[in-house]
Formats: structure tokens, sequence, C-alpha cells
């Protein structure tokens, strides 16, 4: 018999400190009141401005609670103001409840399905010992911004911080599927993590790619992240790494890799992670499970963030102020990030951080002195393919690809 | 990953559990027991705050319906009109 309490404190077990106990400082410390609740954006549903509150995951700073079972937490502004997004501020995402603690002295790796070589396992030492790769990257779930549909859609309310850029280390997952040798007729591999559903009717958390994507030399089955072992709430011993594509290709814990000559048909490809074919400019498709009406996301679209200075703040006229933030895509490269402050009628290029490769965040920023009065900030990012940022939302059911130029208002006195 | 039983994934989870809870506290209304019970068991409730107050009765039956036809949830047709009923009345848009 599952009991509620039972899975609660299951849900609970791995919180240490909880909510605003969190992040308790001095009485009349100015800075109380700015740190015990995030900036919340003011395009978020009513609800979630009520309900999403700071809250410390065991191993991670303090990140955005939207809900604790399944772990869903993003990360506040200020920890998206470098290029690489440190291990102990990358955001959490998780779709089902069930979550084991792996032990990686008994972790295995197992292939299935139709390779020539029949099942093949691996541990961590096998898996260690394939040839090593690194590639930085953005992990962006796919329904990052879905909180600032308007009007908004069901699904988590994810403001800006559902996503970061992190060194991942791998073994490639060509290099560990060849272990167990890929038939001819293979159209996608199917990864399965450790992480299961509460109940036996739920669908389990299962995802595909497309042959081509698996074997492209940068998709990784990763070990590390920033030089250091995958944290647990992102994937402890080992994740499927896919730079480009949205995070819900990412899978966490992975334990196990089929390979199949039909398209999988399972809930999470076939009804969940799907955008309106026609709709955004795809390069990247996935066609062993596109349909006349939709197609799954793939790559992540152009898109910028202004980290600072954060919407609302006040600053000083006369003053020598930067206006930063990141800018990233699907991997074809940023190649310029503009900024308006007449509401997009002129735009300046701002100058562009260190180039940490084409699937990383690329952060930039931009010097000005500010006169007195409201000042507006937008900033449009563009890619080495021409894609840029939409003026308008382009609106899709389940909240996808949310890459409209946002404006930051300041108040200059 | 199924199979995995929960008594053993429980055994797997560090105790640093908090010390309460810190579940959402639901409006008071006819249902909410119900809604806390069937919905509580899969999910936090912080899902219908979150998802609050935008969603009209219409997609307040479909998020019921998803739960059931999608995800299994053993819940029985009247069940479900009272979990529905209390979703658009309390957190309906």
């Amino acid at each position: 018999m599952i009991t509620r309490r039972g899975l609660l404190e299951a849900a609970a077990g791995a919180v240490a400190i909880g909510g605003s106990d969190a992040l308790a400082a001095p009485a009349g410390s100015v800075a109380l009141q700015e740190d015990t609740r995030p900036w919340l954006s003011p395009l978020l549903p009513e609800g979630t401005r009520a309900e999403a509150a700071f809250e410390t995951l065991t191993g991670k700073k303090p990140l955005i609670r939207l809900t604790d079972r399944p772990p869903n937490y993003e990360a506040p502004l200020n920890y998206l103001r470098t290029a690489i997004t440190p291990n102990d501020e990358f955001f959490v995402r998780y779709h089902l409840a069930g979550i084991p603690q792996v032990d990686a002295s008994t972790w295995k790796l197992s292939l299935s399905g139709e390779f020539a070589n029949g099942d093949v396992a691996i541990g961590l030492d096998a898996l260690r010992s394939l040839p090593a790769f690194e590639v930085t990257a953005v992990c962006q779930c796919a329904g990052n911004r879905r909180g600032l549909f308007q009007p908004h859609v069901p699904g988590v309310q994810w403001g800006d911080g559902a996503m970061g850029c992190a060194r991942w280390k791998g073994a490639r997952l060509k290099d560990v599927l060849d272990l167990a040798g890929l038939k001819k007729n293979v159209v996608e591999v199917v990864f399965d993590g450790a992480d299961g559903p509460i109940l036996d009717k739920t669908p389990d958390f299962l995802k595909s790619l497309p042959l081509w994507k698996a074997i492209e030399e940068t998709t990784l089955v990763a070990y590390e992240m920033n030089g250091e072992a995958l944290p647990h709430w992102n994937g402890f011993p080992a994740r499927i790494v896919v730079p480009g594509w949205t995070a819900t290709y990412w899978m966490k814990h992975v334990t196990t890799i089929t390979a199949v000559t039909k398209p999988f048909d399972g809930f999470w490809m076939k009804s969940a992670y799907r955008i309106p074919l026609g709709k955004f400019p795809l390069v990247a498709r996935f066609l062993s499970q596109e349909t006349d009406a939709n197609t799954p996301i793939t790559e992540i679209v152009v898109n910028s963030l202004i980290t600072s200075p954060v919407d609302g703040t006040r600053i000083k006229a006369g003053q020598r102020t930067m206006v930063s933030g990141i800018a990233w895509d699907g991997g074809y490269g940023i190649n310029r990030v503009e900024i308006s402050a007449d509401c997009g009628q002129s735009w300046t290029e701002a100058a562009l951080g260190e180039d940490l490769g084409k699937y990383a965040f690329r952060s930039w920023s931009h010097e000005f002195i500010p006169t007195r009065g409201k000042l507006s900030f937008a900033s449009r990012a563009t890619n080495r393919i021409g894609q840029t940022q939409t003026i308008e939302l382009v609106q899709n059911p389940a909240g996808y690809h949310n890459n409209v130029i946002r404006t930051v208002m300041l108040d200059v006195v | 990953m199924r199979g995995i039983a929960l008594s053993a994934m429980l055994a797997l989870i560090p105790a640093l559990a908090r010390a309460e809870e810190q579940e959402t506290r639901l409006k008071q209304a006819p249902g909410m027991d119900m809604v806390e019970a069937q919905c509580g068991a899969c999910h936090s409730l912080s899902y219908i705050v979150m998802n609050s107050p935008f969603l009209g009765p219409a997609q307040w039956d479909a998020e019921v319906a998803k739960m059931i036809k999608a995800f299994g949830a053993p819940i029985d047709p009247a069940d479900a009109k009272t979990i529905a009923d209390y979703l658009k009345q309390k957190y309906g848009g």
C-alpha cells in the first residue's frame, strides 16, 4: 500500500532546508526582503507568484521551487550572469516523483533491442574507459518561459531559469552504441532513466532520438559536469547530453538504451513535447516522429536574456552603467546581440563576451550613461544562420519556444 | 525505470527529511479533501496553485481527464466530477 504520507516523505527526503529558513538573515538586514523572496516576473500567473519560493535541495544553493514532488526548481536570474552555470546553481526538473539515489558501484547502462551483438551492459568504469569528449552546452527545458505565455497555458510555470550551461564530459553515445553494434535498420534509440512513476499505470518517462542525432559526435553519455561528477539532481551517475536540443532528450540517471526499427510510440514522444508544424524555423527535424499536424520539439530557438539590471531597478543618472546578459541558440552560434532603448525602433550592437563554443551561453554587455526618467532596454540575439527572436509570441498549446524580445524597465534617478 | 519497489526507493533516499512537510494549503471548500488525497497521491498540490487562476472550466475538466486517461489516476467518474468542480470553483480563471 502506497500511502500519501510515505510519498511526501520520499519527496521531501532529500530536501535539507525548506523555504525562507534557508536564507534567514539578521533582523533589519537590508538584504532580507530581497533574498527571502525570489524576483519573479510579473508576467507569471498569480498562483505561481504566490507559491514559488526559495528552497535548498541537498548539494544546491537556493533555487526557486515551483513544485517539490516531482522536484521542479529553477535558477534565479543572478545565477545566470555567467556563461558557465555552477553545478550547485543548476536548475532541477523531473516528470515523475519516484527518484532513487543511484549507487555508482552497482549502476549499469544496458543496451538492448536491435543490436548485432545482443544485449550488453556496462558499468561506470567501462563507460569511463571509452574515449572521453567534452562539450560546453546549454541544457534548457523545453518549457522554459512557459509561465510568461499570454494567455497562460497549463504546465510547470517556468520563468527564465529552467536552463543552464555546463562543460559536459563523457563518452560519445555513438561509441557506447558501437559496443553492441547497431543493426542497419535501426531508426531511433530510446532512453530510460532510473526515475519512475508512482503508479504503475503512469507512463514511465522514456524518450527517443533519431539515429542521425544519436550518433552525432557531440551527443554524449556524460558522467561529468564542470569537472565534477554529475549532481544527483542533474542525473548522477550518467545522463544523455544532446547539445543544441532541448533538455527533454537529456535523459538523467540513464539506465537503458534500446535500439528500435520502428518509431517509438511512448506517451512522452507521441503525446508530449510536440510543437505545431510550420510555426517555428526548424532546421533539425525528427522525421520518424512527425505527423501531419505536429512534430517533436528538437533544437533550442535563438534567445537572449538581460540578467542585469533586474527589471524595475533604480539606477543613478549620469553614471556609466552596464546592461548585460546571455544569448544562446540551438548550436549554430550567436552572431550578434543588439540592444534597444527605444522599444525596438533602433538597435545598437552589444559587445560579445568569450566564445565558449557554438552550443554555449554567449555573454554580452553594453555600457551606457542614463539620463533621468524611465528607461527601457530590450535585447535581441541573432545566430549565424540569420535566425532571430520574435516580436510576438508564437502561440502553441504546450508553451514551448518562447523567444519573444523582452524589455526591462529601469528607473533612472 | 519501472519495477523499483517503493520501499526500496525510500530506503535509498537519504533521511534528511524536513521536520514538517511544506505541502501547499488549498482553499477550504467541499471537495478539498478528495483533491488532496487523489491529486496529492502522485504530485504536490502546488501544481494546482501554480496553474491558477487562468484555467477555465473546460480546461480544468481536460486536466482532470488527462490525469485519468494519460497518467492512469484511479479516479472514478463521480470523484472526478467532485475534483473538477472544486478546481473550477476555487482555482478557475
